[in-house]
């Protein structure tokens, strides 16, 4: 990483890059969840699917996981370079006159958001993998959405994953513009895509909080 | 007015500092902050105290000289305006003041309030400049047409004095903004183009070397910026260095 990523601007690039890799995932995600508000059947196949498919499984999957990786790895050693920079601390710093309590905290937003992904992880990806490869039980299209429904009866997991949403917002309200900047597209042309970056930062995450807000209440 | 001056006394590079509090009496709303610092020294001089150490020039908001980190905020709490700027008006009788040096490791502090900013200076020795023929055969600089958007951007990338106040403000010591103008306003003129790749790689790869911070695109820097610089500056200069590595 030393070597194609020792200029601060290719780290821009690369933080940018795999932030916007998973900025797509966040939509298709939210997209599969959905379904299952309006149906169960849309929801077993959609995630049957996703299960399943050996593109998905053996290809996608892993490049995710490592885009997660990196960007929490990057993440965590740009913040430890930043802090070596600045050295002496401000007897008196007055950071809220000139920018946003967001973008300040990026890395205890992302910390959260790594929280969440561990809590997630737990709740179903260990489970789904253990189902699939470790027991090898037959695979049953029907599963998903009872699933779903069961690990959201737990009024504290459900408050852990909003807050940690709440928290996925904020890093995205910062995140979502900031990785454009970074891009390099900043200009005339991407002023009117503002109010989509801040858009998308609160629509997304507003959005896993009431499906699991739905699944909560309704059953 | 009277005040309270916390203010950072640091002996010289190698010592430890500490922030020293300090009183001052019938200060004028209608002085400059630089002229509140003179009244505390003349205070200091006739008590046979070392008076405090601080950069100042022009004092009209063009050199760049004048640093300090007033209240939490480079040039203190008021807009698009150097220390020199910065009238009493802004502050309240009985008002505690922090004082204190501009923060990166790439500024180290040589004593009191002045920090060494040579390290931007070494920047602009890498690459912000252009080689022109200046023996007698100059070209006319109309001869070459430049469209008034151009020009206009790239004065506004020019406006800055290399003050510093962007590093001081970024919670990252990131001196992207002032690489950033420094790269734009070549950038945007044909006089520019020809080392363009060169000087957006060299100052970047100096601006690594002299130890400032990754930028996350706070935008503290363009905020506290006495000159106005734009965000869009640094996003030019990612561009421009994208464009030279490929």
């Amino acid at each position: 990483m030393s070597g194609l990523l020792s200029s601060s601007i290719a780290r821009k690039f690369a933080m940018a890059l795999s932030a916007l890799f998973l900025v797509f995932f966040l939509l298709m995600h939210v997209s599969i969840n959905i379904l299952s508000l309006f149906s169960e059947d849309a929801f077993n196949t959609a995630s049957h699917f996703m299960g399943t498919n050996p593109l998905i499984q053996f290809v996608m999957q892993p490049i995710l996981i490592i885009g997660v990786v990196f960007h929490f790895a990057l993440g965590l050693i740009l913040e430890i370079k930043n802090r070596k920079a600045q050295g002496v601390k401000y007897a008196q710093n007055n950071g809220a006159a000139n920018s946003t309590w967001m973008s300040r905290n990026m890395i205890y937003s992302g910390a959260v958001i790594l929280l969440l992904i561990a809590v997630h992880f737990v709740d179903f990806w260990f489970p789904e993998l253990n189902y699939k490869y470790v027991q090898g039980l037959p695979e049953d299209p029907n599963r998903y959405y009872h699933e779903l429904v069961e690990h959201f009866q737990n009024p504290a997991r459900v408050g852990i994953y909003a807050l940690a949403f709440i928290f996925l917002a904020l890093h995205l309200l910062h995140g979502f513009q900031s990785a454009f900047q970074s891009m390099g597209a900043n200009n005339k042309y991407t002023k009117g895509l503002k109010n989509f970056f801040a858009g998308y930062a609160i629509v997304v995450p507003a959005l896993f909080i009431i499906i699991v807000l739905f699944h909560f209440l309704n059953h | 007015m009277d005040l309270t001056l916390k203010i950072w006394r640091q002996k010289d590079s190698n010592s430890k500092g500490q922030m020293v509090d300090y009183k001052v009496t019938e200060i004028s709303e209608h002085m400059s902050f630089l002229e509140m610092m003179d009244v505390l020294n003349e205070q200091l001089v006739n008590s046979g105290d070392e008076p405090v150490a601080f950069d100042h020039d022009c004092r009209e908001g063009i050199c760049g000289m004048c640093s300090m980190y007033i209240n939490g905020e480079a040039h203190g709490p008021d807009r698009g305006i150097t220390t020199c700027q910065l009238h009493m008006r802004m502050f309240k009788d009985g008002d505690t003041i922090t004082i204190e040096p501009f923060r990166a490791s790439a500024f180290p502090v040589i004593k009191d309030l002045v920090v060494d900013r040579e390290s931007f200076e070494r920047i602009q020795h890498a690459g912000g400049f252009i080689s022109v023929n200046t023996s007698g055969n100059t070209q006319d600089a109309n001869a070459l047409p430049i469209s008034k958007i151009a020009a206009d951007e790239a004065m506004d990338a020019a406006a800055c004095i290399g003050c510093g106040a962007c590093v001081a403000s970024c919670k990252n010591s990131s001196a992207m903004l002032f690489v950033g103008a420094k790269v734009s306003q070549y950038a945007l003129l044909p006089q520019g183009q020809i080392e363009a790749k060169e000087r957006v790689l060299n100052m970047v790869a100096q601006m690594d070397k002299e130890g400032f911070g990754n930028c996350t695109n706070t935008g503290a820097c363009e905020v506290e910026c006495p000159k106005g610089i734009s965000l869009e500056n640094i996003a030019r200069m990612n561009r421009e260095y994208l464009k030279a590595s490929i």
